[in-house]
């Protein structure tokens, strides 16, 4: 890194320490954390070269989400059985064959267990 | 979503001996009027900013400078300049080959194949003992451009002969056909979803997607034909994009150009 970069950094996390402290020592203390299947669903599903589930689909949070498909909301509610929506996700086609949307499962698209993982994501919206 | 069914059973007819083009066109007119009911069909040739009209605005504002200016200009120069024979591009066209995009592609019987107006340019240029130009590249575009510019305000009239049936039919094939790891065919986006937004694009009608080429495209930073759009539309679903003026691409043209017929060329054009 170049020199007078590095420098204006560390000048800015000394002023931050000393503007900050609190903030920053909370920072230190708390517990490493693990991501549930959930936070690596949602990364899934927003990666733009993974789910990218936010070009058709609106979710909570999505910025610029596009509108091909149904917003997915009340998850649990439209889909009693998870495994329905696990289909949906792994192959639309099985639900209406002229769909637009990515066989994510079938085209191995997403493995295995990233479905699984965006399909936890899904069902908790 | 009656008419999309429609469609769907009017393409899904694949016996040649069937193929009816002014048919199929009535039913892609027919599907976008349906569609957008209060755009009508001509306004189509402004692409995606026809749909919106922040955008259109947009850029209609970069349109008071545009970026294909300089092609155009470049390309008069270019198209006037003699060959080493002594001959030029005009001696190998129709009316000096002004004014004369609204008929490409056609179908050259003799050839059996389809022939673009920039296949067109080559083969004039080979006629002539002159090396061709590369169809990605610049000179090709500014080319084209000023020849588009000769013919805007004049509707497409693509014919197709009996001999030229089976080249439409694989482009109209094409049209249809699902591709690449994420399935998608033209139709999937360019009909069925045409007007929704993929991200924050909105997705154009493909009845206009012939009428204003070549493009100036932002994202390019030059002028570009049709083809370089067909392989960026194949590439972002995961499917091979094909070589430009490759018979496939072709036939596709052939097939998109004739859905475009009575639409008014206005290229070139300019695109984010
Ligand atoms: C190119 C567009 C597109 C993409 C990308 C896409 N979908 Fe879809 N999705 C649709 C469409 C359209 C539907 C409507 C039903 C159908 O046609 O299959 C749909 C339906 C759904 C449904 C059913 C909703 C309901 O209430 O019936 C779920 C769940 C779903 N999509 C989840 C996802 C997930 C998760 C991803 C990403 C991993 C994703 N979709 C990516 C277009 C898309
Ligand atoms: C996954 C969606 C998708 C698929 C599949 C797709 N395109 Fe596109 N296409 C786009 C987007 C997005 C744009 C840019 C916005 C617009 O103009 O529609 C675009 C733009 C275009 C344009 C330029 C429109 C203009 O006004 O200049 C043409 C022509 C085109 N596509 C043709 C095709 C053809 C032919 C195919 C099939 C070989 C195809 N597209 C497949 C999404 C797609």
């Amino acid at each position: 890194m170049n020199r007078n970069l590095s420098m204006i950094l560390r000048l800015t996390a000394l002023v931050a320490s000393i503007l900050f402290p609190v903030s920053l020592a909370l920072a230190e203390e708390l517990p490493e954390v693990i991501p549930t299947s959930i936070d690596k669903g949602r990364s899934i599903a927003f990666n733009r070269n993974a789910g990218n589930c936010l070009s058709c689909h609106f979710v909570v949070d999505a910025e610029l989400p596009g509108n091909l498909g149904p917003p997915l909301i009340q998850m649990q509610a439209r889909f009693p059985d998870r495994a329905v929506l696990r289909a949906q996700i792994w192959n639309a086609a099985s639900q209406n064959p002229d769909t637009i949307m990515p066989p994510y499962g079938k085209h191995n698209i997403l493995t295995e267990s990233e479905v699984d993982l965006v399909v936890d994501y899904i069902y908790s919206l | 979503m009656k008419i999309l069914v429609a469609l769907l059973v009017v393409f899904s007819v694949t016996l040649p001996a069937l193929a009816d083009p002014e048919a199929d066109r009535l039913a892609f007119a027919e599907f976008y009027l349906s569609r957008f009911p209060s755009i009508e069909l001509q306004a189509h040739k402004d692409g995606a900013y026809a749909l919106d009209q922040a955008k259109r605005e947009q850029w209609l504002e970069m349109e008071d400078f545009p970026p294909y200016e300089i092609a155009v200009d470049e390309g008069e120069l270019l198209y006037a300049r003699a060959f080493d024979n002594g001959e030029s591009y005009a001696a190998c066209f129709d009316q000096g080959g002004l004014g004369i995009k609204q008929n490409y592609p056609y179908f050259d019987i003799e050839r059996s194949e389809v022939i673009t107006l920039e296949m067109a340019l080559n083969l004039c240029r080979e006629k002539h003992g002159e090396a061709p130009l590369d169809y990605a590249g610049e000179l090709m575009g500014n080319l084209t451009a000023y020849m588009a510019y000769t013919s805007r305000g004049n509707k497409f009239a693509i014919t197709v002969p009996p001999e030229g049936l089976s080249a439409y039919e694989a482009g109209k094939q094409f049209f249809y056909e699902r591709r690449g790891q994420l399935n998608f065919a033209c139709s999937s986006c360019h009909l069925q979803s045409a007007g929704g937004m993929l991200r924050a694009e909105i997705l154009s009608a493909s009845i206009g997607h012939a009428t204003h080429w070549p493009t100036y495209r932002f994202k390019w930073e030059q002028i570009g034909g049709l083809h370089k759009r067909f392989i960026e539309c194949n590439e972002q679903v995961g499917a091979e994009g094909l070589a430009q003026q490759s018979p496939a691409y072709r036939n596709l043209e052939y097939f998109l150009t004739y859905m475009n017929n009575g639409m008014t060329l206005n290229g070139p054009a300019s695109r984010k």
